[in-house]
């Protein structure tokens, strides 16, 4: 099957039921999308479907062929994409190990809403746990991307 | 000079330097395989902790592990206090696992006991202030001027007009001879220790670049997970593997002392593998443990004497008979780090290499050794970040590092050992069930004057190299925050008594270990003696810490921070406690309402007292961490055991807290020059109490049992 990730495409002979994030991890070897539960429950495999939060662990990469996939290493070539910089900034990992996908959520959650709430944001990325709680960094991180986004738009 | 001898210094070799330890051959095939290797492929000075390159490097090479509390920032700050390097161009490595690593208070290179900042203060700053030292005087020697007219600054060696990088310094540094003794600054001076300072990590952890244990990818490896036995103690009896072996990409199914392990070209194959897998299992001799029975227990094993662990007065007389009794209970617990536990191996003719991210590295190097009919030093260890530890990768048995070996044993080829959530939840080692017993008395003026606490609990420790922590029958980890609590020992009669069960269950150190379950306990019956006394939670606990001023005032901080003795919001109410634990005194006063029945935390203030405070960003940042894994202590998690086997698999059932149910948290740290102390696990253990005194001031209900629940 052919899949497009973060603008490249690949050709991949795998089977059809095998999850995205495997693909990803241990066929074309993009290891950034992280392996935490298996069934969509914490959110470390998020990556980005045509702009959507999908969990790669239960979604087959055969459901994804032909649409664009970005993950954390193409959301910019230099780490300074605006939700980048305000994790810099508010010094938000601690493991970092679920960070690709709440920076991938919060990416998703700012293109929906650019001026979110803690409550939009709460809601937006329940589905992100981050076992060392570094839930208030991500909160203020939010904002300051939002804010970086709007100074640049 | 302590800690670094001469000898283990500088041993000059060449142009470069080879210096205080063997770099195996196996590192550099690591390091040259390695996707991007760091710009310093010369190994100049300066000794096992530090490298200067040419091209201006500097890298601080550490002998703990990262997994999130920070300490990749943290020593290189110490090193860079004396250094005086350029700080942006400071990079970190783990050290290889060496004897020249060991913990400067445990014969072991490990990372545990909240001790790496505090047992690093001197050494690291020592490494920062002899390479300055080499620098200044290759310098002096090129210029003909007294090292004494030289000064530093961000990287360069400066005598009147003249500059010299360090990078331009460090091939000369390298030849001249360690310094006997080096001059450490006066703390009065320090300029870095003591400044927020934000992560050296975050450009890696943020771009998916840093390489975890999970990401290892090696030529020619397969992946293998194994199909571990139901109860604790089972063992393999048979298995079928036909319908394994069908699966495309299955390359081998064998038994290993831990299972039956399915190797594949891919994880995915692996796993669907293990699942066509049938395994005969004899379930052992913990086939019927049962945690609704063992809670039954304990409560009856809690109302008769155990071995004592403190005593003082004369408990039973002053108890009478009118006491106040109170028995807590805490579940077992997993330490679920984001990162499912994982070891990669690679063997080769003339010894092996191993990646995981690991808190236990001599432990481990040892325990390969023995599988593989090796010495441990022909064992490599590579240390990865860590997505989370909590105390789980510091694994006594080694249980994930000598499974991997296991495995690699029966195989040709590098294979990298993948646990799924299930096996991390369902696979032992964890924080171990406790039912804790008090009884109190008070005198007429409401002052507390008798305190009997019986803990039942699992040894750590028993029965492993560390047993030799047990004193006098007690394993300190299982009283430690009671047996040692100033509220207890401030009591004129008291007695603390431990009875260690031994179920079968695997236990291990969890986030704060005994505290997290004796700060409950007693926090929550201190709590229970202020009410029965009719006084105010906060001037109560002032008094009975009348001797441990530096303990009041932690707590004298967070509740006026909290605003103690001010009216909370509408429908809400606040709880407080104080606990000491691994050098460092943490309080938290929690703000909590209930709605639709469920109890939510607005708002945790804390204050901390760790002594001297290296990077107070990441103190903060531990704090915020070990309140919300405290929350969901507190407020969730819990593992069961019917028939022996774990009832609960993964996030579902074993829930831990999301970022909706995260507290504002405050941080306040207390100026002070004491001792440090440390701070990944000291925010922990006065999360549930505080949470549930607060809820008892909201609703005037006590809940003596972890997870809180109202219903």
């Amino acid at each position: 099957m052919k899949l497009s990730v973060n603008g490249k495409e690949h050709d991949v002979e795998v089977s059809d039921d095998m999850p995205l994030l495997w693909v990803l991890r241990d066929v074309i070897g993009l290891t950034g999308t992280k392996f935490g539960c298996g069934m969509a429950q914490c959110g470390a495999c998020t990556v980005l479907v045509d702009g959507h939060p999908v969990r790669s662990c239960v979604r087959p990469a055969s459901a994804v062929a032909g649409k664009s996939v970005t993950t954390i290493e193409g959301l910019s070539a230099h780490g300074d994409h605006p939700v980048q910089k305000a994790w810099t900034e508010a010094d938000v990992v601690q493991c970092g190990y679920c960070q690709s996908g709440q920076i991938l959520a919060a990416v998703a959650l700012l293109k929906a809403k650019p001026k979110p709430t803690d409550a939009d944001i709460d809601a937006a990325m329940g589905g992100n746990l981050c076992r060392c709680g570094t839930y208030q960094r991500i909160r203020n991180a939010v904002h300051r991307a939002a804010e970086l986004m709007g100074e640049r738009s | 000079m302590s800690g670094l001898s001469r000898r283990a210094f500088l041993k000059g070799a060449g142009g470069g330097l080879v210096v205080g330890f063997f770099v195996p051959a196996a590192l550099k095939r690591f390091a040259a395989a390695q996707e991007a290797p760091a710009a310093a492929t010369v190994l100049p000075p300066v000794n096992a902790f530090l490298r200067i390159g040419a091209d201006e490097s500097v890298t601080v090479l550490l002998a703990h592990s990262e997994m999130g509390q920070g300490i990749w920032t943290t020593l290189p700050m110490m090193v860079n206090e004396e250094l005086d390097a350029d700080w942006s161009r400071i990079r970190v490595e783990h050290a290889p696992a060496a004897v020249e690593y060991h913990s400067t208070v445990f014969p072991i290179q490990m990372t545990g006991g909240s001790t790496t900042t505090w047992s690093e203060l001197d050494r690291y700053r020592q490494v920062g202030a002899m390479a300055r030292t080499l620098l200044v005087s290759a310098a002096a020697a090129r210029w003909g001027v007294a090292a004494g007219d030289c000064r530093t600054e961000k990287g360069f060696v400066i005598h009147g007009d003249r500059r010299a990088s360090y990078g331009s310094l460090a091939e000369a540094a390298s030849k001249l001879p360690a310094p006997g003794k080096v001059q450490l600054k006066d703390p009065a001076d320090w300029k870095v220790i003591g400044k927020p300072t934000r992560r050296l990590d975050t450009p890696e952890k943020i771009t998916g670049r840093a390489k975890f244990g999970m990401d290892i990818r090696l030529p020619g490896m397969l992946t293998a997970v194994v199909a571990h036995p139901p109860t604790f103690g089972g063992k393999v009896k048979g298995f079928d593997a036909s319908a394994a072996k069908a699966v495309p990409g299955v390359r081998a199914v064998f038994a290993v002392p831990s299972g039956v392990a399915v190797a594949a070209d891919h994880f995915w194959a692996a796993k669907k593998g293990r699942d066509a897998l049938k395994v005969d299992w004899d379930l052992g001799p913990h086939a019927d443990v049962d945690t609704a029975k063992l809670r039954e227990a304990y409560s009856e094993k809690s109302k008769s004497e155990g071995t004592k662990a403190a005593a003082g007065g004369d408990v039973e007389k002053a108890l009478g008979s009118d006491a106040l009794v109170a028995e807590y209970s805490l579940p077992y617990l997993a330490h679920a780090p984001m990162e499912p536990l994982n070891c990669t191996v690679r063997r080769s003719a003339d010894g092996c290499e191993v990646w995981t991210g690991t808190q236990f590295q001599t432990v481990d190097q040892q325990r390969v050794a023995q599988i593989l009919g090796l010495k441990p030093e022909q064992v490599a260890i590579h240390t990865t970040f860590l997505g989370g530890g909590f105390g789980r990768r510091a694994n006594i048995a080694s249980d994930f590092v000598v499974e991997a070996a296991h495995v690699a044993k029966n195989l040709d080829k590098p294979v990298k050992v993948v646990w799924t959530r299930d096996d991390d939840i369902r696979g032992g080692y964890y924080r171990p069930m406790a039912v804790h017993r008090i009884e109190g008395s008070l005198d007429g003026r409401g002052n507390p004057v008798a305190w009997r606490q019986r803990i039942v609990s699992q040894s750590i420790v028993a029965g492993s190299p560390f047993a030799a922590m047990i004193k006098d029958g007690v394993d300190p980890t299982a009283v430690e925050g009671a047996s040692d609590s100033p509220y207890v020992t401030g009591i004129a009669n008291h007695r603390v008594d431990l009875h260690t069960t031994d179920p079968g269950v695997p236990v291990l150190w969890w986030r704060s270990v005994g505290h997290s379950h004796t700060a409950f306990a007693v926090e929550s019956f201190v709590d229970e003696l202020a009410h029965a006394a009719k006084r105010d939670p906060l001037e109560f606990r002032r008094a009975l810490l009348e001797r441990s001023p530096r303990v009041r005032a932690v707590l004298e901080l967070a509740a006026e921070k909290a605003g103690w003795g001010t009216p909370p919001p509408p429908g809400r109410a606040r709880g407080l406690a104080v606990h000491e634990s691994f050098g460092s005194i943490v309080s938290h006063v929690a703000e909590v309402s209930v709605e639709d029945g469920k109890i939510r935390v607005h708002r945790m203030t804390c204050a901390v007292d760790c002594g001297v405070c290296v990077n107070p960003l990441g103190v903060a940042a531990q704090m915020e961490s070990g309140v919300a894994f405290g929350l969901s202590a507190a407020l969730h998690s819990e593992l069961t055991m019917k028939e022996g086997r774990v009832q609960e698999s993964n996030f579902h059932d074993y829930p831990i807290l999301r970022i909706h149910e995260m507290p504002k948290v405050e941080v306040h740290i207390v100026e002070s020059r004491e001792k440090s102390g440390g701070a990944g696990e000291p925010g922990t253990p006065p999360v549930a109490p505080a949470v549930a005194n607060a809820v008892f001031a909201l609703t005037g209900k006590r809940l003596r049992e972890l997870p809180l629940r109202l219903a």
